[in-house]
């Protein structure tokens, strides 16, 4: 391609490059588009329309949907309980992981090589086979049907990626402005409030958000650990939409654009902090 | 470090640390361990407790509702593994499960993320897009397939109308096509995950190195060959690993989407497990699968850091 812009005159290289961009570039990427839109739109569709239509647009727009999910199948409440487990979570896993990833990425102590080592090993536990003995252990502290045990439950299987994350972050704040702030009578922790805090806004946005989404998403934990109705979080309520014989489609739609909006504006919020994110805390670990 | 002296700007090691102020210097040997202290307490009671107790369980008879019975049987548990033709078939499926997905993800997480790295219109847009599914859970990822998937009003049924296919069955109910209607539902989510790692670690690539394949006469083949696949090879390694353990031990999608079925054609090793416990109730069981699936991912996770070369320093 390259040799072959060099021998051609320039308006001619320039078509053929971008002849070359469309096959290269905007056709894949129209077909991922496609395939990834698709799936979100044919969801707001069914949400939208009315029961029994079977338009591609949806028009008449109704909201009626919403109504029986919100009201009727309890999502009120579902969103709520949600909504602070996900923010508690979030506070645990951040706060924990800024106090550990400060440590890793700024002390070196004995044993911080086999806690790194545990940490990463953490990672091939199986989370869902876990759920019998953390059942007996909840049971044991009296959390069963407590918003706690998935709190507790989620920020400790978060904590590991999250600390690795968050210790990848502190480590691209330069030390020396650490070090300069605490030789100008900064003690450790206000040099670390006042100088490395703020530069570290976007990675503490990263791990916040993954939590959140994480904590969010978690369906076997509030499946195993709350029998209450009144307890439970949106993934266990979108699940019983689908019933066991009839699905009420209009209802399981509206679920789901429930269960999606707040993973949906912190996925945008977080969004170019992702990549950086990722590749801060796991790409060069 | 300047922290033994803070009253100086002399670097530390202008001089001897000065005598009778060991509190300093003690609370900086403990500030790490009290920094790490409740994630190990978290770490401790809430997952190397429960691997304790799985561990302890798979070498019992323990099935709940049969009390009376519980007795130490060795390595009965896993005996009894080795000839159960659905511990195999589980194993086979997640075999098969975590190498399609794992490389079909590499494969379209690659390209994807070589596309949306290039400059163009709308990019920010497109990127935001295609990586939105990466937020969704397993079980809303399950709505939404449901709804496209279902023969009577999903996008199969208007593809027929159209003339391309034929829709009437539904694909999950079809042992032959509920794999590879799991797989790109799966897909679906689990590309965007690939892609951002990927893109991550493609805007590290030092630009000279391009020029200089450039002017040693490389085209766009030869310079993506021999410059940009070595310099991902860390992130693909890590990525393809890290994502074969998640698809490993991920049950949400499988569990609510076909829930083992049709006639066990999509039942995992965990999703079996998962079983086990909520059927027959036989815990015994259930964690001597468990610990072999613990081992299976142990020699990956050994692998994984061989590969990987964590936690040295740069």
């Amino acid at each position: 391609m390259t040799s072959a812009t060099a021998v051609l005159p320039p308006a001619a290289a320039r078509r053929g490059e971008r002849g070359s961009r469309f096959l290269r570039l905007f056709l894949p990427l129209g077909l991922y588009l496609v395939f990834t839109v698709v799936p979100f739109y044919w969801m707001l569709l069914f949400a939208l329309r009315p029961a029994g239509s079977a338009s591609l647009l949806p028009w008449p727009l109704t909201l009626e949907h919403f109504g029986t999910v919100w009201n009727d199948m309890g999502f009120r409440v579902y969103f709520q309980n949600s909504v602070w487990i996900a923010l508690l979570t979030l506070l645990f896993v951040t706060f924990f992981a800024l106090m550990g990833g400060y440590a890793l990425a700024r002390f070196e102590f004995r044993g911080r090589r086999l806690f790194m080592l545990a940490l990463l090993c953490t990672q091939f536990v199986p989370g869902a086979m876990m759920l019998i003995p953390l059942f007996n252990i909840f049971q044991t502290l009296d959390l069963i049907d407590s918003r706690w045990s998935l709190i507790i439950a989620e920020s400790t299987f978060q904590l590991p990626l999250a600390m690795i994350l968050m210790s990848g972050f502190v480590r691209n704040v330069p030390v020396e402005l650490e070090e300069s702030a605490m030789v100008d009578g900064c003690g450790r922790i206000r040099a670390f409030l006042a100088v490395v805090l703020p530069l570290l806004r976007p990675g503490i946005v990263a791990v916040g958000s993954f939590a959140f989404i994480g904590s969010w998403n978690n369906f076997l934990f509030a499946l195993m650990f709350l029998n209450d109705p009144e307890l439970q979080t949106v993934p266990v309520g979108l699940q019983t939409t689908i019933g066991e014989n009839t699905v009420d489609f209009g209802a399981l739609a509206a679920g789901g654009v429930v269960a999606a909006v707040p993973v949906v504006l912190v996925f945008a919020v977080v969004q170019k902090y992702l990549v950086q994110g990722m590749s801060a805390g796991a790409v060069k670990g | 470090m300047a922290l033994a002296d803070r009253t100086t700007v002399r670097p530390p090691a202008a001089g001897p640390p000065p005598t009778g102020r060991r509190g300093p210097r003690l609370r900086r040997a403990l500030a790490p361990y009290a920094l790490i202290s409740p994630t190990v307490l978290l770490l401790a009671v809430f997952l190397l407790v429960p691997v304790g107790s799985v561990v302890h369980y798979a070498l019992q008879h323990h099935v709940v509702n049969e009390p009376y019975d519980d007795a130490f049987v060795g390595l009965g548990n896993f005996r009894a593994m080795l000839g159960d033709q659905r511990f195999w078939d589980s194993l086979a499926f997640s075999a098969k499960w975590v190498v399609t997905e794992v490389l079909l993800q590499l494969l379209l997480g690659l390209a994807l993320a070589l596309i949306v790295n290039e400059t163009f219109v709308g990019r920010a847009m497109a990127r935001a897009l295609v990586f939105s599914p990466w937020a969704v859970s397993g079980v809303l990822t399950t709505s939404i397939w449901m709804l496209l998937y279902n023969p009577a009003t999903g996008v199969f049924h208007y593809l027929s109308e159209i003339g391309v296919g034929n829709a009437g069955t539904s694909v999950l109910g079809n042992p032959d096509t509920v794999f590879g209607a799991a797989v790109v539902a799966e897909l679906w989510r689990g590309v965007p995950f690939f892609a951002i790692l990927i893109l991550a670690d493609l805007q590290s690539v030092p630009k000279e190195l391009y020029e200089a394949a450039s002017i040693d006469g490389a085209g766009r083949t030869r310079s993506f060959l021999h410059v940009t696949l070595p310099h991902l090879r860390d992130a693909i390694v890590l990525a393809t690993l890290l994502r074969a353990v998640w698809e490993f031990n991920n049950v949400d999608l499988l569990y609510t989407l076909t829930n083992g079925g049709p006639a066990g054609a999509t039942t995992s090793l965990p999703l079996y497990v998962a079983q086990l416990a909520r059927k027959s109730y036989d815990f015994g069981y259930g964690s001597a699968l468990t610990t072999a699936a613990f081992v299976i991912l142990l020699f990956c996770s050994v692998l994984y850091l061989r590969l990987s070369k964590f936690g040295r320093q740069r």
